[in-house]
């Protein structure tokens, strides 16, 4: 109706009124986000891309020489830098697959009628909003084995969350699933209202159990978004850094974004860097293609 | 073979009464529709038998047990919603089957059951589509095709035509219909559309503001409505409702209208059947429109009226004719009254009038 009716008015007269045109004003707003984008984003993806090929140390004054795949050949070879692969992806399996079932079912829990729903809510996707290094370094005192609260409650004595290497990694993952577990919460919720209720009212005629009910109705329905979801928090998991690093440091809690710091910032290994954190966005870029895939799939029906 | 029983079925959203003392007896393969307008509580009591909303008194019996304390699941009837409500995650099959893996049935008898009933509903092309790429029709076969797979104790439709176009609710229709002669199980219907309540229905239940109005046959309703509301629901065009005064005059009965100055000669019998005392005020004369005779020349027993508004409609005309005060639709041949203004003669056949009270709008049983 609107657009109907600016049609029909001069285009000459409603750029003079606004003073400017609908280019002028679109440029405005695009300009500024593709220059901020070039400049932070794109540039450094490209020049690293370069510097990956090179034996470049940002340390030293010495020009950058060309060594083609020689970095990548090594970063390859490197049976350290497969171990933090491999601590890596037990972390993203841990901490991802209980922000699902965590948050899944407190969204379950929430998709009723309760009093003080919006409240609760809110009071839930606090952590969500905290910052890394403040929950990092709090859960370091809840966790600690002489004073922490944790221990206390579960009457655990002095037993050691952080500085037992078998357990810190599990530790780490604890917190981010503490952290990001009201993220999976709020989109299952909104996946979970979204499905319509003469849905259950029609399984409850056919005779459906609850849990048939849900593996088949409710879940199927929910897994786009879910699907969603997934996606963010496994990209997320596989960058952590901040919380790991300022939790521990323990040699089996050094998921792989904790060693390309540790090369580029402590070592000076720029070149090298620069080639381990391309293998990283191509591993990422994997993953989010298969689960965009599967998306699809499901959001065909 | 199921009976079902409402007793003294009642029901409040809040401070609302949607449905008040509430008996009803349904029989054996019957096809009862439930007829009134939005907000009637037909919805509402439907929903009620099948267990998906709870009474606040009363009982609610299926084949003489008690089963107002069971779950919907527990109830062994089948729903058509009127959304249709198909899961759109499955195809058509799946949809028609989920009933039946619902409650774990062997992998063959649930083929053999959902190819039969899709047989039936003649969607067997449609199997393997999955919901959105159906028309509305089809959705609508699918829904009734879940609802009669599990061959349940009673069928419940819920306006389960209603978002269809007015063909397809023709077609969808006779169907139902053919349907019902086909598997004859018990079914209670609701609908807003009278059309659909009269040719469907072994016997409509009418209901206003939660309270049953009559139960009877199509026939029964149309051509005995209990109360006024009934009469004007009923049928269409709308009966004809005007207050009327009757008095004896020159040895028969004369039906005058409020504000008219001659009244329509009636058998002088009616005077005697009319209420003692009644006779002269609150009564409310109604007539459906082919109950009224038009002529264009005067006749003897037809009082000289005015054409007011014609409205032709292919196959005949509705005229309003002005008598005193009151309007009266008639229905006439295409054409019989050539233009708005003109003078005709009208005439009440007394066998198809209808008396009312109108304190309690209920009908006084007088039929000449």
């Amino acid at each position: 109706m609107t657009t109907a009716v600016m049609a029909t008015l001069d285009p000459k007269s409603r750029a003079a009124a606004r003073g400017m045109s609908d280019l002028a004003i679109r440029n405005l707003f695009i300009i500024p986000t593709i220059a901020f984008l070039i400049i932070f984003n794109v540039f450094p993806l490209i020049y690293s891309l370069g510097y990956s090929f090179t034996d470049f140390r940002a340390s030293m004054n010495a020009p950058a020489r060309f060594v083609g795949l020689a970095n990548y050949r090594e970063l390859l070879n490197d049976p350290f830098i497969w171990s933090n692969f491999v601590i890596t992806a037990k972390y993203v399996i841990i901490s991802v697959v209980g922000q699902v079932l965590v948050g899944f079912g407190v969204a379950m829990l929430l998709n009723r009628t309760i009093p003080f729903k919006g409240l609760i809510t809110t009071l839930l996707l606090l952590p969500m909003m905290l910052s890394m290094a403040v929950v990092g370094l709090f859960w370091k005192l809840l966790y600690s084995p002489n004073f922490g609260i944790i221990n206390h409650a579960l009457g655990l004595g002095t037993f050691e969350w952080l500085s037992d290497p078998d357990m810190a990694l599990y530790a780490v993952a604890i917190v981010d699933i503490w952290m990001w577990s009201p993220f999976v919460m709020l989109l299952s919720l909104a996946g979970l209202s979204a499905v319509p209720k003469h849905l259950y009212e029609a399984a409850a005629i056919d005779r459906a159990g609850p849990l048939y009910t849900f593996f088949r109705i409710t879940l199927p329905l929910v897994a786009p978004i879910l699907m969603i979801a997934i996606i963010f928090r496994t990209m997320e998991a596989f960058k952590t850094f901040d919380l790991a690093f300022v939790l521990s440091s323990q040699p089996t809690t050094e998921v792989i974004s904790i060693r390309l710091y540790k090369m580029a910032f402590q070592q000076w290994q720029t070149g090298m860097s620069c080639a381990l954190a391309y293998i990283m966005l191509i591993m990422v870029l994997a993953i989010t293609n298969i689960y965009v895939k599967y998306l699809n799939k499901v959001k065909e029906r | 073979m199921t009976q079902i029983e409402l007793r003294g079925v009642e029901k409040f959203f809040g401070e609302v009464q949607v449905i008040r003392n509430l008996d009803l007896f349904i029989d054996h393969n019957e096809f009862i529709v439930m007829l009134g307008p939005s907000g009637c509580g037909k919805t509402t009591t439907l929903r009620a038998i099948a267990g998906l909303e709870t009474i606040d008194r009363g009982d609610i019996l299926i084949d003489g047990k008690v089963v107002q304390h069971l779950k919907a699941a527990d109830r062994d009837i089948a729903f058509v919603f009127q959304s249709f409500s198909l899961y759109p995650h499955m195809t058509v099959y799946e949809n028609i089957a989920f009933p039946l893996r619902a409650t774990r049935q062997s992998k063959a008898q649930v083929d053999l059951a959902v190819r039969q009933v899709a047989e039936i509903l003649q969607i067997t092309p449609l199997l393997s589509r999955r919901p959105s790429a159906l028309s509305g029709g089809d959705m609508q076969r699918v829904a009734i095709g879940r609802a009669l797979v599990r061959s349940p104790k009673a069928l419940l439709m819920d306006e389960p035509i209603g978002a269809l176009d007015a063909k397809l609710r023709e077609e969808m229709r006779a169907e139902i219909k053919r349907l019902h002669m086909k598997q004859g199980s018990t079914t209670i219907y609701v609908t807003h559309d009278q059309v659909e309540a009269m040719s469907l229905a072994d016997r409509v239940v009418i209901m206003h503001e939660g309270v049953l109005q009559q139960v009877g046959t199509p026939e029964e309703v149309y051509s005995r409505p209990a109360n006024l509301f009934v009469a004007q629901f009923v049928g269409s065009p709308v009966m004809n409702i005007a207050e009327a005064h009757v008095a004896e005059e020159h040895g028969e009965a004369r039906v005058r209208m409020a504000g008219a100055e001659q009244g329509f000669s009636f058998p002088r019998d009616l005077l005697g059947r009319l209420p003692a005392g009644s006779a002269g005020n609150g009564i409310a004369l109604g007539i459906r429109p082919e109950g009224i005779a038009v002529e264009r020349e005067p006749r003897e027993g037809f009082l000289p009226v005015e054409a007011r508004i014609i409205e032709p409609l292919g196959s005949h005309d509705i005229v309003d004719l002005q008598v005193g005060s009151q309007m009266l639709r008639a229905r006439t041949k295409s054409g019989f009254v050539p233009r708005p203004g003109e003078r005709v003669w009208a005439r009440i056949d007394p066998v198809q009038a209808h008396f009312f009270d109108t304190q309690s709008g209920r009908s006084l049983g007088v039929r000449l």
